[in-house]
Formats: C-alpha cells, structure tokens, sequence
C-alpha cells in the first residue's frame, strides 16, 4: 500500500477540519460567559449549563426521548426477529414483496411519514398522543432492527437447531435456548442503532409532538425556531459528548465500521 | 439465502412442511404493524391531497387534482422545488467532491490512523442533526469564524451572507449527508485488488493515470449510489434547511410543513408530500439496477 502525500494530507486536514469545526464550536460555545453567541473569549463559565439546570422542560424532553427511543427499539426488534427468521430462511411466494414492504421506509421521506401519521390520528378521531409519536419512531426504525437480525439470521447452521429438536426440546425451547442466543449479536446492533435513529429523529416527530410529550430534538428545534442563544448550545454540546462517548463505546464493543457501514465487511 | 434447500440427503423437516405457511406466520406481527401504520396513512395522504380546501369551509371531501394543477402551473411553487433542486445537486456534488477522495485517502492510511479517522468521518452520522446544524448557523454568521478567518485571510472585505441563503444550507447539508458519500465509497473501495494499482505502476503509470485509469472507474458506483442517496436525503431534508434557510428561504420540504401547521392548509401540504415522495422513488428505483446490490448496506 503506497503512503498518501502532501497534497493529500492537507486535503484530508481540509476535510477533518470541515467535519469537526461544526461540533467544536457548539461545544465551545457553550461555555460562553456572554449573554449572546460568542466564542469564550473572556474567560470559560458553566453559566448556561445552570440556566439550563432552571428549565425543566428540557429534562423532561431528555427522558421522553429515551423512553421513547428504548420502547420503539424494543418493539421493533420484537418485530424483527420472528419477520428475519421467516424472510432469511425460507423461500416462499410474495417474499420480495414483503422484504420491500420492511425495507420502504428507509425510501419515505421521515417529512412525508409525519404528515401521514398525523393524517391517520386526526381522520380516525384518536388525536395526537405519545402514540403518535410511538408509531412514527417504530416505523421509522424497524428497516434497521430488521436489516441486522436478518443478517445473523441468514448464517445460522439449521442443523444446530434440528439437533435440539431431536433431543427432544420443543419448539419455544429451541428458539429460547439455540436460535436466540445464535442471532443474539444482531438483536443486540439492531437494538442500539434503532435507539440513536430514534433518539435523533426530528422532521417526523416535529408533526406528530404536543406540548405534553416533545423529543428533545423537536424540542430544541422549536427553541431554535425563536431565537439561537448560548443555551441551546449547551442542550447540544451535552448531547454532543453523550453521543461520543456511547460512539466510543459502541467502537470498542461491536466496531463502528461493522455498525454503519454493514457486517462482512473489512 | 435459503439454508433450507441446501440441505441433502435428508427428508424434509418439519419446519419445510409447516413451512407454506409458517413464514407467513411470523412476518404476520410486522405485517400488520406496516399496514396499519404506513400503508393505510400513505393512501389516506394520497386522498387528503385531491381535495380542496376553503379559508372558511375548511378541507372541502370533493375529488380533485386542483391541488397538483397549482404546484404545477403557480411560479411561487416554480421557484420553491426549482431551488430545492438546485440545493440538492450542489450538495450532492459538494460530498462527492469533498468525500470520495477522502474515502480514497483513508482507505491508504495504515492501521490505527485508518480506524480513528473512519470514526471522525462517520461518527458525526450519530450526533443529532440539530446540533450538527447549530453548529454550521454559529459558524456562518456575519461575524462567524468562517467570515472573520476569510477577512482575516484577504480573500473578501466585507462578510458573506451565508445566513438565511442558499450557499450556508449547501454547505451545512453537505456536512450532515457527507458520511453517506463517504460510507459507499469505502464500501467500494473493499473491493479494491492493491495489485491492480501495482500493476499499472510497474508498467509505467504516473501517480494521476493509476487514479484517472485503474481507481476511479472502480469506485465510480460507489460514488454514483452515494450520490442518489445523498441527493435524495437532500431533496427531503428539514431541519437544516429550516435552520439556516430561515422562514423567507423555503424549499419543498419547508413549504410543506408551513402549509400543514402554519396555514393550514393540509390538502396542499398533502399534495407537495405526495410529490416529494414521489420523487424520490423515481430518483432511487430510477438509478435501481445501480443501487438495488448496493442500497441494503449503505441506504441508512
């Protein structure tokens, strides 16, 4: 493998720098003593962070968005495994079309999924709720729930199950005790990258919120909306190092190029 | 795929004999779920957009394509999806012309350079949009880094706006899409052989024709489906150009969300979601032979 030169060097500074600059400056940022947005020239202060620390509504949303994040994940890897462990192992008549059905939102425009949503809970009398909400982020993430089971799926050796069943355990038994513990890596991924895609939703959810249950993301979005101040930088530069350090974590545990970039690549 | 088949020598299990209908069995649960919560919406969008709508009488239950007639023939929609266009090609080739390369220069870093700044580049896919953005309206602004290092370098006297105009969104889109470039050219460049590079270098290639010749035409699907799946995110994107765009510059996907809570008037909004959404399929099952190997590890 040869060595990349100068110019390419520069080139990728130029480019490490574009990508960085952005969350830098946020976190920095926050940290202003000024009233307005200013890079801390006169001196560092946590002066936002307990201004923040007087608004509970921002909390409130933090804990919404997990809870929501958690119970869509959930539901949609409960969704998933038993739809992969029909789809990646068996072939049978409307399989494409059932297997495009899963993947479509991923080609849905979250825009186009929120007014739906929003659509079918006001036509049908129901009224925009956290189920709203709910329906939109199970939805939104399920294509990836799916995509990471059925990729554990598909490389399951069938003979290690028909064992167990010869052994004499039943059905629920050999799921329990082989099947599960054999997709086990996928469920898991699934569930992680389901959660962040929740967790960072914002255009769908931005139709389908109400004042009692907002995401953080939508939530900061309002607040955007009015006025850009050093508190909503700190909002960001917090979860700007949460998201790092789960990155880093999730880099250590599973490897972040198998996460995005997809298993059974080097 | 099918592990079932492959196996002889043995009778069928009775897993392939329960096997007509029990996948039908197990997909039932997502099934119903996507019917009922994506189907169903997506056709009664379709139906909220064929009627009208009344200042005073409100969403009228008549059938009509009035709704399309005026997004087509109204030059205010004109501009709006003319500059939701142009913004999305900008910023697709902005990625490709920033992120293919560096696709290119990782793939020759050596080993824990390689990881780390993978990380840098698709970390940021994990960072909320919205703090992504915020980042890019602080930069920008009139008295932003980005102008004072300009004026500070000589290159222009007085700041850019970059605020409330098309260029910032392009650039701050380009910075929140760029992972998505940078993903399926990596994934290209795995396929890669060395030795085909080594090869054209020891039959006399300069550096340039090893890259013109033998690189790029290689990677060049990879940077074809980045770029679908770049433009077409871009093409639906909200919240950034909502940011830095502002109120007064809308593109379509603004516009559709002012219709639905501002104005309220919902068979519009509906009509201007029922075309982006057509859009986008024709853009991504348009270029499909290209992207259907490739969309199911890279489209995320």
């Amino acid at each position: 493998m040869r060595r990349n030169g100068p110019l390419a060097l520069a080139f990728h500074c130029f480019v490490v720098l574009f990508t960085v600059a952005p969350i830098l400056v946020v976190c920095v940022v926050a940290f202003t003593p000024n009233g307005y947005l200013s890079l801390p020239t006169s001196g560092l202060s946590l002066r936002w962070f307990r201004t923040l620390a007087e608004r509970p509504e921002f909390l409130q949303s933090f804990l919404d968005s997990l809870w929501l994040a958690a119970l869509a994940s959930t539901t949609a890897v409960c969704l998933a495994v038993p739809a992969a462990l029909a789809i990646g192992r068996n072939q049978f008549a409307g399989r494409g079309l059932i297997l495009s059905l899963f993947q479509s939102p991923l080609m849905i425009p979250h825009l186009v999924l929120g007014i739906a949503l929003l659509r079918l809970f006001t036509e049908t009398g129901i009224g925009i709720s956290a189920w709203a909400l709910f329906s939109g982020h199970l939805i939104v993430v399920f294509p990836f729930a799916l995509r990471l089971v059925l990729t554990s799926a598909v490389g399951i050796d069938r003979q290690i199950e028909n064992a167990a069943v010869s052994l004499g355990a039943a059905r629920w038994t050999t799921f329990r005790r082989v099947t599960l513990p054999l997709i086990l890596p996928g469920v898991v991924s699934g569930w992680i990258l389901c959660f962040i895609q929740s967790f960072d939703e914002v255009t769908m959810s931005v139709f389908v919120s109400t004042p009692q249950t907002t995401t953080l993301p939508v939530r900061l979005f309002l607040y955007i909306q009015d006025n850009i101040d050093p508190l909503v930088a700190a909002v960001s530069a917090i979860l700007i190092m949460g998201t790092v350090l789960v990155m880093i974590v999730l880099d250590r545990v599973f490897g972040m190029e198998r996460l995005l970039v997809g298993p059974g690549r080097s | 795929m099918s592990a079932v088949a492959a196996t002889p020598g043995r009778p069928a299990t009775t897993l392939r004999v329960r096997g007509t209908y029990a996948p039908y069995l197990l997909s039932l649960p997502a099934l119903a779920v996507m019917g009922v919560l994506l189907l169903v919406p997506l056709a009664m969008t379709l139906v909220l957009s064929l009627h009208s709508f009344g200042m005073y009488t409100g969403i009228s239950s008549d059938y009509a394509l009035a709704n399309y007639v005026d997004v087509f023939t109204d030059p205010y929609f004109g501009e709006i999806f003319l500059r939701t266009l142009r913004i999305s090609l900008c910023t697709t080739l902005l990625a490709a012309v920033l992120g293919a390369p560096e696709a290119y220069i990782l793939h020759r870093m050596s080993s824990p350079w390689r990881s780390i700044f993978l990380l840098v580049m698709l970390g940021p896919l994990l960072i909320s949009v919205i703090a992504r953005t915020l980042g890019w309206a602080m930069l920008l602004g009139a008295t932003g880094v980005v102008n004072q290092t300009l004026i500070a370098l000589g290159l222009i006297q007085t700041p850019v706006e970059f605020m409330y105009a098309e260029t910032g969104v392009v650039v701050a889109l380009a910075h929140v899409l760029m992972p998505f470039m940078v993903i399926s050219v990596w994934a290209a460049l795995q396929k890669l052989d060395p030795q085909v590079e080594n090869a054209a270098v020891s039959l006399g290639a300069g550096q340039a024709t090893v890259l013109r010749r033998v690189v790029l035409p290689q990677i060049m699907p990879g940077i074809l489906s980045g770029s679908i799946i770049v433009f077409a995110l871009a093409a639906s994107s909200f919240a950034t150009p909502s940011i830095i765009g502002g109120r007064r510059l809308k593109v379509a996907a603004t516009l559709a969300y002012d219709e639905f809570l501002s104005t309220l008037n919902w068979p519009l909004g509906a009509t201007i979601a029922v075309l982006l959404l057509a859009a986008n399929i024709v853009i991504i099952v348009g270029c499909n032979r290209l992207v259907e190997r490739r969309y199911q590890q890279v489209f995320q």
